[in-house]
């Protein structure tokens, strides 16, 4: 029982810091503001989502697991809702994506 | 960087690290506070403040070689002082060896108030807190001295328009920061009375509380939150949270003790500790939070009325 906890709580560790890893990849090496932003919002959510769930595998205390759940629920809520104000507030600013056809242009 | 927002994101950033390290270093009680002033409340301020000075820093004139030697040799002077210095964790460090062994053998005796941090703050070193409430309280006058500015009253209407056409753009904000602010006024509760047994107490939970206050004017408007918060209360509450602290040392005094020994506020000296620490940890959170807010509305109000001039002579 035990050692399955350890296991999974592994593997989720280690699938959160692999996303965190690829968002960073992404912010560095995408083209533009939104698709960077897209690389870390979505990764981030999932990501933090994963790290906590592999820490309260490992948490024998029910009440950090219940923090750690709190964590959770808060940056589930917090973290979609700055990549929206983010991607509202570089859109009202006029700030426009970077298009890879020429007919996609004209629609925006 | 000549951008100033960039500049402030950038402060931001470097308030959540130090948070970050204050908790590595087990200063959970600072990190609170500077989490939520140096990530939080700072950047508001310095955020309205640019909306008036304009975005980009003027060219300066003068070459900076100077300010860069002076810096450079200033730097080095205080790194080399470091060498001085015990090294870090190092149990023979005048700072342990001075005053801490009494605080952490006597104090649950004392005291008995688990987080140590608290005791020290609250009763062993009462004074010097209640220097730092006046400095506070000190500082929200001196606010309300320098930019405090006559407004004439909102028209209910014009309000009430403009939210109702904002509220499409901005709704999601809107709901999510509705959602989270009565949680984040809980825990600005909680740690504020829980601060006696975990981390926490009246400066932590004043910022806190201040901090959904900010996030709340944010998200409606200025002119909402002033039909929310009445601005005569928040001033009479900073002064009251003062007279609370300040009348917990007279009530000891007329009781026979010194000018805020709580010991002297009940039979039991324990038991006194406890109440007094709770009366001034209060006055504390009372203090504290209203000036942040007394801070935040005549920064945004002295904004306000220059755009209001803006409009008048357009």
């Amino acid at each position: 029982m035990d050692n399955l906890l350890e296991i999974l709580s592994a593997a989720f560790l280690l699938i959160g810091s692999f996303l965190c890893i690829s968002g960073g990849i992404g912010i560095l090496r995408f083209p533009d503001f939104y698709t960077r932003m897209h690389a870390v919002g979505v990764t981030e959510t999932l990501a933090t989502g994963m790290i906590l769930l592999g820490l309260m595998l490992q948490m024998p205390d029910a009440m950090v697991i219940i923090k750690l759940l709190f964590i959770l629920v808060l940056t589930l809520f917090i973290s979609p809702t700055a990549s929206h104000a983010l991607a509202k507030a570089a859109i009202k600013n006029s700030l426009k994506p970077k298009l890879d056809s020429e007919d996609n242009k004209e629609r925006i | 960087m000549k951008d100033l927002l960039g500049v402030i994101m950038l402060s931001g950033i470097y308030g959540l690290l130090s948070a970050s390290f204050f908790v590595a270093m087990d200063a959970v009680d600072v990190a609170f506070t500077e989490a939520s002033v140096g990530a939080g409340i700072s950047t508001v301020l310095m955020l309205a403040a640019i909306t008036m000075t304009g975005r980009t820093e003027n060219p300066s004139r003068h070459k900076p070689l100077l300010a860069l030697i002076v810096v450079l040799i200033t730097g080095g002077l205080l790194i080399y002082g470091t060498f001085d210095m015990p090294h870090f964790g190092s149990a023979a460090a005048p700072v342990h060896t001075h005053v801490a062994p009494r605080y952490i053998n006597d104090s649950m005796q004392e005291i008995g108030i688990p987080n140590i941090v608290t005791s020290v703050l609250a009763s062993y070193r009462g004074f010097d807190t209640f220097g730092e409430v006046l400095v506070i309280f000190t500082a929200g006058i001196a606010v309300l001295a320098l930019l405090s500015v006559v407004r004439s009253p909102d028209r209910m209407a014009k309000i009430d328009s403009l939210n109702d056409s904002m509220h499409g753009e901005y709704l999601i904000l809107r709901i999510v920061a509705k959602m989270l602010i009565p949680f984040i006024l809980l825990f600005a509760l909680y740690v504020q009375f829980h601060g006696d047994f975990g981390p926490g107490g009246g400066f932590q939970a004043g910022v806190i509380f201040a901090s959904a206050i900010y996030l709340y004017s944010m998200m409606f408007g200025m002119s909402t939150a002033r039909r929310v918060i009445n601005q005569t209360l928040v001033r009479l509450i900073a002064a009251l949270g003062v007279l609370l602290y300040g009348s917990v040392g007279v009530v000891a005094m007329l009781n026979g003790g010194n000018f805020l020994d709580y010991s002297a506020l009940s039979a039991d000296p324990v038991a006194g500790q406890h109440l007094g620490i709770i009366v001034i940890e209060l006055g504390v959170g009372l203090t504290v939070a209203s000036v942040m807010i007394i801070i935040m509305f005549n920064f945004e109000g002295r904004r306000d009325n220059l755009q209001n001039k803006d409009n008048e002579e357009a």
